[in-house]
């Protein structure tokens, strides 16, 4: 299963990393990553595959946002399909 | 692949805009519950209350980690309960709100609408057996809701149940006077009532329905507010193109959280309801939508085209989003839930009979109104008389739902909390509709009711 996970905050050293660290402990593969730094301000948007998750979304979605905190950041995990629901006919 | 500015529309859409699914209602019949002996049959309807709906708020709670979508709302609607409670051998109906009281706390959701009854052509006994226990029960259980329909198209406004709402509502503000009345807030006077209602307190499972179903209602007035700000002054055609535009994405989410719900609780999917239903939260207000149109606060000369204008277009939005649109599917204006309503309403600019007239064009009618405590019945039966007799003519869903908040004026404001907002209490007419409602009896259903 696809889902969307997104990274927001004020840029540092080492955001990159720590993410994908913590995705491959829970062997999650990102197929797809898009980056943007604006004044500072930090966004990225991976598209990952979770069918060989050790976790479900659910519980990623409290151990991203947990992690998020501890770095200031806003990080989030959303199933693909609330996605492709708003944008694709 | 969904792009980046896409996805960052739909998190801002959540984080900042208020972007939520309001809620999800199961449906759940009763009528095997219905026993001669009272005990018997509340213990079968909680029993089959908590075994249907038991995974009821853990799933929704699952939805919205894995989408990252706030689902605010788990509620149960039931059958009316005045059908099943027809068969018992009692005169109150007080333990039936206990019990779906109790049932509904042991799942954890937070309201259960059915405690109702169906009056449009008249009342049977048991009817009047629930409407005589709506002060008592409402005023001794926390989460039960309660609806009376009184009125239909098809079957003209039953006058005599009317002159009974008026006196049920203020025996209930009275039982809950220490609370400001709050007892009102779950209860509903419908005209048109629909089966499928996923939105409280009017919710109930009707009897056309499955043994139990999902429906889901959306909301989203932030998303629209913000859609219609970056096209300021722009005609009319732009406006309704971005209010559909909008409201095909909020809908497109409740399409999705319903199926899955439906899908997880192994439970037929039924409806997905359009509302645009604001919260008393900053940037999540319908009124606001209004003024964003160009009217200097809601409640001006305007305010009903751009309200008739808004509601058809979050209609023709939502429709092509979702496999089935029912309920009640429009914008609600209830005063107290609504930032920008309590503001118009507390400045005098948003009167009650603009109001009413505001009813006309949006999905239901005077909703969470404040009134002062000393209103006479009657008043409070013609109010229910003006909104049925709008949505008899109109084929449309009214309701009333108005608060007679014990000892308070105008002027004063009443708290009722978290979803259900603050009240300026706002006058009502003087003079007296006594005569008027002590005729009873029914007014005719309307030519146009006809249609066979």
């Amino acid at each position: 299963m696809n889902a969307i996970v997104t990274v927001i905050g004020k840029d540092r050293v080492g955001i990159t990393a720590s993410v994908c660290a913590l995705l491959a402990k829970y062997n999650i593969n990102i197929l797809d990553i898009t980056q943007t730094v604006l004044q500072d301000y930090f966004t990225m948007v991976m598209l990952v595959d979770a069918s060989d998750s050790t976790a479900p979304i659910a519980e990623l979605s409290d151990v991203l946002a947990k992690a998020g905190e501890e770095q200031a950041l806003s990080i989030r995990i959303q199933r693909e399909d609330i996605f492709q629901a708003m944008h694709r006919i | 692949m969904i792009n980046q500015n896409e996805i960052m529309e739909t998190i801002h859409m959540i984080d900042q805009q208020h972007l939520d699914v309001r809620t999800i209602t199961m449906g759940i019949d009763l009528l095997s519950c219905a026993h001669s002996d009272v005990k018997v049959s509340c213990t079968k309807i909680y029993d089959k209350i908590t075994r249907y709906a038991e995974n009821l708020v853990s799933t929704g709670e699952a939805i919205e980690k894995e989408f990252g979508i706030p689902i605010v709302n788990k509620r149960i609607s039931v059958t009316p309960i005045s059908l099943v409670a027809a068969a018992a051998e009692t005169d109150s109906y007080v333990p039936y709100a206990i019990a779906l009281d109790k049932a509904a706390k042991a799942t954890g959701v937070n309201f259960i609408g059915g405690f109702s009854a169906l009056v449009q052509k008249g009342m049977t006994d048991s009817d009047r057996k629930l409407i005589a226990s709506i002060p008592e029960a409402l005023a001794t259980t926390d989460i039960v809701c309660s609806s009376v329909n009184v009125g239909s198209t098809k079957a003209g406004i039953d006058m005599d149940a009317v002159a009974l709402m008026g006196r049920t509502v203020k025996d209930l503000a009275q039982r809950t006077a220490d609370q400001g009345g709050f007892g009102c807030a779950k209860l509903v006077v419908f005209c048109n009532a629909v089966e499928d209602n996923p939105f409280m307190a009017g919710a109930f499972h009707g009897v056309g329905e499955a043994e139990r179903v999902i429906n889901v209602g959306v909301s989203g007035p932030g998303v629209v507010h913000h859609a219609l700000q970056a096209v300021k002054g722009q005609p009319f055609d732009v406006v309704a193109e971005t209010i559909k535009k909008t409201a095909f994405r909020i809908t497109r989410v409740g399409q999705l959280v319903a199926q899955e719900a439906s899908r997880r609780l192994n439970t037929p999917f039924g409806i997905v309801d359009l509302s645009l239903a604001p919260t008393p939260a900053v940037g999540d207000s319908v009124a606001r939508i209004l003024e964003e149109m160009g009217l200097e606060v809601c409640g001006t000369h305007g305010t009903t085209a751009a309200l008739a204008m808004l509601n058809d277009a979050v209609k023709k939005g939502g429709v092509m989003a979702s496999s089935h649109v029912g309920g009640l599917s429009g914008a609600f204006i209830p005063v107290s839930e609504d930032e920008g309503m309590i503001a118009a309403a507390a400045s005098g600019a948003l009167s009650l009979d603009k109001l009413e007239a505001m009813t006309c064009v949006c999905s239901v009618g005077l909703d969470m109104i404040a009134i002062p405590g000393d209103t006479p019945a009657e008043t409070i039966s013609a109010i229910i008389a003006d909104e049925a007799a709008i949505g008899m003519v109109n084929c449309k869903t009214t309701a009333v739902r108005v608060i007679p908040a014990p000892g308070c004026k105008v002027g004063d404001t009443v708290e009722f909390g978290g979803l259900l907002g603050s009240a300026p209490v706002q006058p009502v007419h003087p003079w007296s509709a006594k005569a008027f409602v002590d005729r009873g009896g029914r007014i005719p259903a309307p030519l146009h009711s006809l249609k066979n």
